[in-house]
């Protein structure tokens, strides 16, 4: 080969290489999808969702599981929106550009970066045993609210930092305090951005586990929490506990219980999607 | 505001609590140079090196193949694609970081782990190789999200003067994007190995639950994440020297990631050579 053929060749080959490899990555999420319809569609019906888990892999389902993944979404949303939102717009609008300010910064993204694990020992140590609450709805939620916060504050951060200055420059020309332009201007030109980031916060604690067996979450629940101070159940604990038993229908049935938690995760992810497009008017 | 540092301040103080009363009953000597890991049998060994293996097992053997694979997808993403083919591309490969740890376990173990098994047949049911490749996959969109950009951020006089002296792609990527963008791709394996330290539903589900010295692909190993998950389902009573143990591999844990995590993020913000 001369050495114009074989720089052709290489050429060609690396650019296959690259093809190739592309696709397989998606193959793998089409492979992934396909083998956990392949095994679960059949167990995914009306019985999984409404029935609790049992002995008998025919007559069990997720509906504590499910219950209990509600609940504590809506326990960790209470908790981490306000706050992050708040902290967003704290770094965003008001502090001022110090050290400081950049620590803290640092230190907010050294958090949505600590494995989720160190989350679950942390609500274990502070929320279920110094703070008593026990292996309760409360606590779950509130170590996955510390969980997202991070990733709650980047994203409304981005928001707010898109808002054009123009915007905030026309409200104070009009005589606008600063706190009526951040509430009255800003803030309602970047909440598409902060709904978006909250959605994709929130789907993501949907699908995390090991905080939540870490702080000693139930894997056998028959019964709805009546209560933030409730034990509980999770899906992901229910597919997670399914999953690692070795007769085959549970294993199919926890891939009943992926589809469920996917179908949510999709939802929420298709909602994010909408909001960005269809109100997003700064990015 | 002050929410955030106070976690990052409480997370220290109660990995040092709990930490510290472990290591009055275990010499921190013995934790971190110990070989021999069986907490739940008596005598008890707190040596934490065959946990420390476990993880290096999973992070070399899924960062050995995501690296290279994130790499082209890269490449292939910034330099070989069309805008429209970026456009499908780009959120499938966000779908895949998306999908929960859980899921990838559930794979791992139900459709890796077989096809493993049919190759090599002496392989274990949970084996090193089976986790690497899930986590693999799941650091992979983000190697090839951080090299991409870092591919765009290139100058493109780099690439539009070396296309004009005659070179083809390949020469462009291999002698110019990729040594013009060395720092960034370095910081895009550091935070992978961070993630793949942290990672633990996956391999507590494929890896297995047996502390073993040494990088065994086709055993099952035991890494330092599985091992607090272990703990945590085994109900142990609060003060148990169990219980501390959990927490003081999770501190070890802890500061291996930070350490990462602040490496790979002066990395990224830094300004490169090219960088305006």
């Amino acid at each position: 080969m001369t050495l114009k053929q074989k720089r052709i060749f290489l050429d060609k080959i690396f650019s296959y290489f690259c093809r190739i490899t592309t696709y397989a990555s998606i193959l793998i999420l089409f492979l992934l999808l396909f083998h956990i319809v392949k095994a679960g569609a059949s167990w995914l019906d009306w019985q999984l969702i409404t029935s609790f888990p049992s002995r008998h892999a025919s007559k069990a389902g997720i509906k504590s599981g499910l219950f209990g993944s509600l609940y504590l979404v809506a326990v960790t949303i209470i908790f981490s929106v306000p706050i992050g939102i708040g902290t967003a717009i704290y770094l965003q609008e008001y502090a001022k550009k110090n050290k400081i300010t950049q620590l803290i910064k640092l230190n907010i993204s050294n958090l949505a970066g600590m494995p989720s694990i160190i989350y679950g020992l942390i609500g274990l140590a502070i929320f279920v045993r110094f703070l008593g609450f026990d292996r309760s709805l409360l606590a779950g939620g509130l170590t996955l609210a510390l969980l997202i916060l991070p990733v709650i504050i980047i994203a409304s951060q981005e928001a707010l930092a898109a808002v054009p200055r123009s915007l905030r420059d026309a409200a104070y020309a009009l005589g606008a305090r600063q706190w009526q332009v951040v509430i009255f201007q800003v803030l309602p030109a970047a909440l598409p951005g902060i709904m978006t980031g909250i959605i994709l916060a929130v789907s993501r604690s949907i699908g995390e586990t090991a905080p939540l067996i870490i702080i000693g979450a139930l894997s056998y629940a028959a019964f709805i929490p009546n209560g933030v101070m409730d034990s509980f159940t999770a899906l992901p604990i229910q597919i997670y506990n399914w999953a690692s038993r070795p007769q085959q229908e549970f294993q199919e049935l926890a891939a009943g219980g992926i589809l469920v938690l996917l179908i949510l995760l999709f939802v929420l992810n298709g909602i994010a999607v909408f909001i960005r497009q269809r109100y997003q008017r700064f990015s | 505001m002050a929410v955030t540092l106070l976690t990052t301040v409480t997370v220290i103080a109660m990995l040092a609590k709990e930490s510290f009363v472990f290591f009055s009953e275990v010499s921190i000597v013995d934790f971190l140079m110990g070989t021999e890991w069986h907490p739940l049998l008596v005598p008890q060994s707190f040596g934490v090196l065959p946990l420390v293996f476990g993880t290096m097992t999973i992070v070399i053997g899924s960062v050995l193949i995501a690296l290279p694979c994130g790499l082209m997808v890269a490449v292939y993403l910034s330099e070989y694609t069309s805008a429209k083919g970026r456009k499908f591309l780009k959120p499938s490969l966000e779908i895949l970081a998306g999908i929960p740890t859980i899921v990838y376990g559930y794979f791992a173990l139900t459709f890796i782990t077989p096809i493993i098994k049919s190759i090599y047949p002496d392989a274990e049911v949970f084996n090193g190789l089976s986790g690497s490749i899930v986590v693999a996959v799941m650091i992979l969109p983000m190697i090839s999200s951080l090299c991409d950009d870092a591919f765009r951020s290139v100058p493109s006089h780099l690439k539009q003067g070396a296309f004009a002296v005659g070179a083809n792609t390949f020469e462009v990527v291999s002698q110019i994007l990729i040594p013009a963008s060395k720092t960034r791709i370095g910081a895009a394996v550091i935070l992978a190995v961070s993630r793949a330290i942290g990672e633990t539903m996956a391999v507590t589900l494929a890896a297995g639950a047996t502390p073993k010295m040494g990088l065994q692909f086709l055993e099952s190993i035991q890494t330092m994440t599985a091992y607090i998950v272990q703990v945590s389902l085994g109900d142990t009573p609060q003060g148990g020297i169990e219980y501390q143990s959990s927490f003081a591999v999770g501190a070890l844990l802890f500061l291996m990631t930070l350490v990462m995590n602040l490496i790979g993020h002066q990395l990224v913000f830094k300004k490169g050579k090219y960088d305006s």
